[in-house]
């Protein structure tokens, strides 16, 4: 994994979450410690009871930022009196496609999230916590090993810590490499060594989770926002964002713009068009075609919807979701056929294949997809695509299916014309661009005939 | 009893206990909702979503938390943007539930398009075309034609052996988990996987050798579809062509309820057993059988079966009539005799072999001789007539001594582990080995081979004061005679002096070695007389080749097959097997069950009980018996603890739950359906009357004892050796402590 981009991208005065672009190196303890480092975790440790910290929490408005936004005070508060052990784990999993905050914050300021990390176990009196990075994050995992082992040594993790009797320990776990194990259950299943699938709720991890017992799970980003929230208190951060938004998000910005990166803003401030200057603008200054808003998952925004402010309502009234805050920006030269089936190939690819309709309709969405691109399709073929769409819409057994299903809908909703325009172009199986790219994928051969079918990898029966 | 929850579905008011799924309960009113991965013998999933239905419920007002009412007073029910499983709701008080709207409609439509698109739809190459629930829905709920490109589907392998029992078409699997649940829940073999995702999810087994597990037969009865199919029945007949008869497996003792598929072979000349399926009866097996009741039939059209009574003659066996036949043995039988039983043959068979040596003053023992010496005990002390396995749960504690339940009894080993591991009751183990169910064990006790009655006796007596009920599972493994009578004597006391005994749930349940010792036992108890160690006339009805007999000038071997020990004999008659014929077992647990004519007759071969008949009349005895069912009504007159039963009695069948096989089209065919009758129980010896503790005596083991091998489920013998799909997994070296 090489870097994330533009870290010193500077949006405001003084950054909640993203504080390297403000203080070099403050991903070292020392640094950390000369700019308030910790002082929360003394704090809570010395002055606060463990429901204080949930109360503060929960004031301060703090919305989950793995993608569904759910108030993180309220779901702290779910988990039931009297049942131990009880675990936190934090969601690092950062596989939603343009999505790579998670990343900067455990790259440049990793004591932040363990101070987060730290204050959540106090909170909910767990002992142990287990923070699940994606595969990738090998480097970004060592980074987060040293600075945890730093905080051991310094007393802030480990046994009786800071002599307040409190014991606490944070494991790092690394995925296997699954698109489906950012999924809250599946991340917990693949934890206890099982299969990366999501599993039935209720029981709410809450209640059963990991090892079927009480478990917070949270986004790294989310758990980042903690520790200024209990040092300088719920009003303190409410100054930022909005009523229903409170607080800053680091926005991931990347495609088509000359200074892709994340920025952080306070929520409900800034629209679509202002985020894209603030990167610079368009490559080549071209006119934006559409919008991700929450990379692959979210549906497409036309140009239209470039006023619409940044937080979660707005988004959602402007009928996409915030979710994760990736903000995948697309030009006129971007094909709408391509990136659609890009992303639908990357569900197919991603499914977990536990529930029939997205098992099923990512494979039926990339076949057509598959025959629309080589140049085999028809306009009957568009609305088989949305026939699949929403065959499966409203009918898997969790939200992946149901992203799959954004950028087929949305797409064909928004830009039809686009693709009768490029199957009429392409009648009859005519060469074009994307041969190189499909004949190395399998979809089609020299010939550019499709290839017809598709075999199953021949996998021993005994492994 | 549970807590009653109301609801609606479909305008019909449902009342159910809580915590029944919304998929039951509709069930419980007869209306069938799709299911693919739900079955009522695993935990659900709710990934298949074919039961996808409209769920409602009561608006509450959150600042009274009553329910909101509309005008007339009726509640104002809310209902989801989204369909939800009904497989995994629980029914919820004043739930209204719509199976028949058109969203649930398209959206049980939807779900089987997208599965057909992916599958061969080799239905008329399909095992399970037929009886194959995937078609069932399809044609109640499935579209007509399918709008995908046939060119763009996907293939996957076939023919994948997951074993040597099972394969695996990964092309009709529909990804539904239930093999792999069955394996992990059910059996504990947790031998089956999803490898892989999406698309590419398939099953695969993770065991060596692969796919290891004695259960693994009921996995292509579950399978929804045609993707798992055994070894044995692959590719043999087409479900339709099959006739349905309710029988019995005779290879242990939990007596499991099976149905015999049959059918007219052409090539062969006769009827034959294409397969051998579970038949549902809750209080025995459920839906389950091991591999062995289901693989071994084999030895039923086994090429050395007996079509003629045999004679020596010159030193051959040869021929002859069964005239010339009871002649010779009339006369035989004339001298003094003695008379072995083995313990598969039907109690029909046994009570008149009893009433026989009787009358001609012959010595008489059962086969194997050992649980001769505790099945008195056994049956005095024994689970109530009404005990259920089902209601064993916490509070309860099941203690297994000296027996490998899962090896000596498959079936008792599932219904036990799920009192335990699903349930809460509390396990002891005590052997000298570690067998599987000490996986299970709350306490473990050991002690040196043989010395199993030793162990019992250094026990306080009350040690097991305080459980709800107490289940005592014994074994005979490695005991000579008199320790397994102490063993089990001891046992019995814990249960009299702790007031267990006469309880439903509470009793002794032995480990016999097949499914007639108790029957055998109760039919041969007052006649018994032991043999010499060299008699004139040796008579062997149905002896396996490796009991020991005492030596004699004459030897008649009664048997279906041309065994080794009928080789040496000087006349052999030929009998009819189990699936010839009708008549009734006593299980382990004291149920008498009926099994009834599957294939004709073979040759000249008898049943038993005929045979038997026939000798006697040249004594002058009066028999003038038909069928087994005049035996039994004798058999009722005169064994006083069989006096309540009858074939009317024991043929009863009721409605069971889960329904399963009949026109239910969740399951696929039929032949769980039960048609020939749930059997009963006579009442342990403790239910009538107050019983006084054994005077035990432990003697020191013997090696007669040490010497005999544990009863392994695949154990060498002569009907597994004729099962050429099982020949492999016969196991020729004895288990060693
Ligand atoms: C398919 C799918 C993928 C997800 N991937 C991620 C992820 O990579 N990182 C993440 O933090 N949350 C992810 N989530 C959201 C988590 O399920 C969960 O809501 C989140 O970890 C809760 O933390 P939060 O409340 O702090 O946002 C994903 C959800 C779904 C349905
Ligand atoms: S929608 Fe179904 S197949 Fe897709 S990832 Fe979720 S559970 Fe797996
Ligand atoms: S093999 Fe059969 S039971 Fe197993 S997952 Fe496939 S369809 Fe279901
Ligand atoms: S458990 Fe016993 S009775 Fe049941 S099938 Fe197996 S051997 Fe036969
Ligand atoms: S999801 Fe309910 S039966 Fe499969």
């Amino acid at each position: 994994m090489g870097g994330y981009y533009g870290s010193k991208n500077k949006t405001m005065e003084q950054h909640v979450l993203l504080r390297d672009v403000d203080v070099p190196n403050i991903r070292e303890i020392d640094v950390y410690l000369a700019h308030d480092g910790y002082a929360a975790w003394r704090k809570a440790l010395t002055t606060m009871k463990p429901d204080d910290v949930i109360a503060v929490v929960k004031d301060s408005g703090l919305r989950g930022r793995g993608g569904a936004g759910f108030p993180t005070g309220v779901k702290w508060g779910f988990i039931p009196k009297d049942v131990f052990p009880r675990y936190v784990v934090v969601n690092g999993d950062e596989s939603e496609a343009g999505t790579f905050k998670d990343h900067q914050i455990i790259d440049g300021n990793p004591h932040q999230l363990i101070e987060g990390i730290l204050l959540t176990c106090y909170a909910v009196q767990a002992n142990v916590a287990y923070v699940y990075l994606r595969g990738e994050f090998y480097e970004p995992a060592k980074t987060l090993q040293r600075a945890i082992d730093e905080a051991y040594a310094r007393g802030f993790v480990g046994k009786n810590v800071l002599g307040s009797g409190f014991d606490v320990d944070i494991h790092i776990h690394l995925g296997a490499g699954a698109y489906i194990c950012g999924e809250e259950t599946a991340l917990l299943s693949s934890l206890e060594g099982q299969l990366g699938q999501p599993r039935l709720r209720p029981p709410f991890p809450a209640v059963q989770g990991l090892y079927a017992k009480p478990t917070v799970i949270n986004n790294v980003e989310t758990l980042a926002n903690v520790p200024p929230i209990v040092l300088h208190g719920a009003q303190w951060y409410r100054q930022f964002g909005t009523e229903k938004s409170p607080g800053t998000k680091i926005f991931c910005v990347s495609g088509r713009v000359k200074r892709p990166g994340n920025y952080e803003l306070p929520l409900g401030k800034y629209t679509i068009r202002e985020l894209i200057e603030m990167a610079g603008g368009t490559i080549d200054n071209r006119p934006v075609k559409g919008v991700l808003p929450a990379g692959s998952s979210a549906p497409i925004l036309p140009a239209s919807a470039l006023d619409t402010k940044l937080d979660y309502e707005s988004l959602q009234a402007a009928g996409s979701i915030l979710g994760s805050a990736s903000f995948v920006i697309l030009d006129d030269t971007v094909n709408i056929v391509w990136a659609a089936r890009k992303m639908v190939r990357f569900f197919k690819h991603e499914s977990c294949g536990k529930c029939t309709p997205c098992r099923e309709g990512t494979y039926w969405g990339l076949r057509l997809y598959d025959k629309i691109l080589s140049g085999h399709g028809t306009r009957e073929d568009i609305d088989m695509i949305a026939e699949v769409a929403s065959q499966m819409s409203g009918k898997c057994f969790c939200l992946l299916g149901e992203f799959a299903t954004s950028p087929m809908l949305s797409t064909i909703k928004h830009f039809r014309e686009e693709y009768e325009a490029f199957i009429a172009a392409h009648q009859g199986g005519r060469r074009n661009g994307y041969d190189d790219e499909l004949i190395r994928e399998g979809v089609i051969d020299e010939a550019g005939n499709l290839i017809v079918g598709h075999v199953g990898q021949k996998t021993a029966h005994h492994l | 009893m549970a807590e009653l929850v109301n609801l609606t579905i479909d305008g019909i008011s449902v009342r159910v206990p809580k915590g029944t799924l919304v998929v039951d309960a509709a069930k419980s009113v007869g209306i069938d909702i799709p299911v693919f991965c739900y079955h009522p013998k695993l935990k659900p999933v709710g990934m298949c979503r074919m039961c996808l239905v409209d769920i409602g419920t009561p608006k509450i007002d959150p600042a009274t938390r009553q329910v909101v009412r509309d005008e007339k007073g009726q509640p104002v029910i809310v209902f989801g943007p989204k369909l939800t499983t009904a497989c995994t709701t629980p029914v919820s008080e004043g739930m209204v539930v719509r199976t028949a709207t058109e969203q649930v409609r398209a959206a049980r439509e939807d779900v089987l398009e997208f599965l057909l698109a992916s599958h061969p739809l080799d239905c008329p190459i399909c095992d399970k075309g037929g009886e194959c629930p995937l078609q069932n829905l399809t044609m109640a709920h499935g579209p007509t034609v399918s709008r995908f490109d046939y060119d763009l589907k996907f293939h996957n392998d076939k023919h994948v052996p997951l074993g040597d029992l099972i394969f695996l078409d990964r092309e009709r699997c529909i990804q539904c988990g239930r093999c792999v649940r069955f394996q992990s829940e059910i059996a504990d073999d947790p031998v089956l996987q999803f490898h892989d995702r999406g698309r590419g999810m398939e099953i695969v087994t993770f065991s060596d050798p692969p796919f290891d597990s004695y259960f693994g037969g009921n996995t292509t009865d579950i399978c929804p579809v045609g993707a798992l199919t055994t070894a044995d029945f692959r590719f043999k007949a087409r479900p339709w062509e099959l006739k349905t008869t309710p029988s019995l497996c005779t290879h242990c003792a939990v007596g499991c309820n099976l149905a015999l598929n049959t059918r007219l072979e052409t090539k062969t000349g006769g009827y034959e057993i294409k397969r051998v399926m579970p038949r549902q009866n809750e209080q025995v097996n459920e839906i389950w059988i091991c591999d062995k009741g289901r693989y071994v039939h084999h030895f039923t059209r086994a090429e050395d079966r007996l079509h003629y009574p045999l004679i020596r003659q010159d030193g051959k066996l040869v021929e002859t009539t069964w005239e010339q036949a009871l002649r010779i043995a009339a006369d035989r039988l004339e001298r003094p005799s003695a008379i072995l039983v083995g313990d598969r043959i039907a109690n029909e068979d046994a009570f008149l072999i009893a009433q026989f040596a009787k009358a001609i003053g012959a010595a008489l023992e059962q086969r194997p001789a050992l649980p001769a010496h505790y099945a008195d005990v056994a049956r005095a002390v024994g689970i109530g007539s009404d005990a259920d396995f089902k209601q064993l749960g916490a509070g309860d504690v099941i203690l297994v001594v000296n027996g490998d339940v899962e090896e000596e009894a498959p079936v008792w080993f599932l219904r036990l582990r799920q009192a335990v591991v699903d349930r809460g009751a509390k396990l002891i183990v005590a052997h000298h080995r570690s067998t599987k169910m000490h996986r299970y064990a709350a306490a473990i006790h050991r002690y040196e081979v043989g010395q199993a009655a030793k162990w019992a006796a250094s026990q306080r007596a009350d040690w097991l004061q305080g459980a709800r009920n107490v289940l005592i599972v014994f074994g005979d493994e490695h005991l000579d005679g008199s320790s397994a009578r102490a063993l089990a004597q001891t046992l019995a006391n814990w249960l009299i002096l702790g007031g267990f005994a006469g309880k439903p749930n509470s009793g002794l349940l032995p480990l016999y070695p097949h499914a007639n010792t108790q029957g055998v036992f109760d039919m041969l108890e007052h006649a018994t007389r032991p043999a010499n160690e060299t008699t004139d006339t040796l008579w062997l009805v149905g002896v396996g080749a490796d009991e020991p007999a005492p030596r004699a000038n004459f030897i008649i071997v009664q048997d279906i097959l041309l065994t080794e020990r009928a080789k040496r004999a000087d006349l052999v008659l030929p009998a009819l097997s189990f699936a010839e014929r009708e008549g009734t077992f006593t299980s382990g647990d004291r149920r008498v069950q009926r099994f009834y004519r599957a294939l004709p007759p073979l040759g000249e071969a008898k049943p038993d009980w005929w045979i038997v008949q026939e000798i006697a009349r040249r004594f002058e005895l009066p028999w003038r018996y038909e069928a087994p069912a005049q035996i039994f009504a004798a058999i009722a007159q005169q064994v006083p603890r069989y006096a309540e039963l009858s074939y009317e009695r024991i043929s009863r069948v009721e409605p069971q739950w889960p329904p399963m096989g009949r026109e239910d089209l969740y399951y696929g065919g039929t032949v769980y359906d039960n048609t020939g009758g749930l059997g009963a129980r006579y009442a342990a010896d403790a239910e009538r009357s107050a019983l006084s503790p054994y005077d035990v005596h432990v003697p020191e083991p013997t090696l007669a004892g040490l010497e005999r091998t544990p009863r392994l489920l695949y154990r060498d013998g002569e009907l597994i050796r004729r099962s050429a799909v099982l020949r492999a997994h016969i196991v020729a070296e004895p288990l060693t402590a």
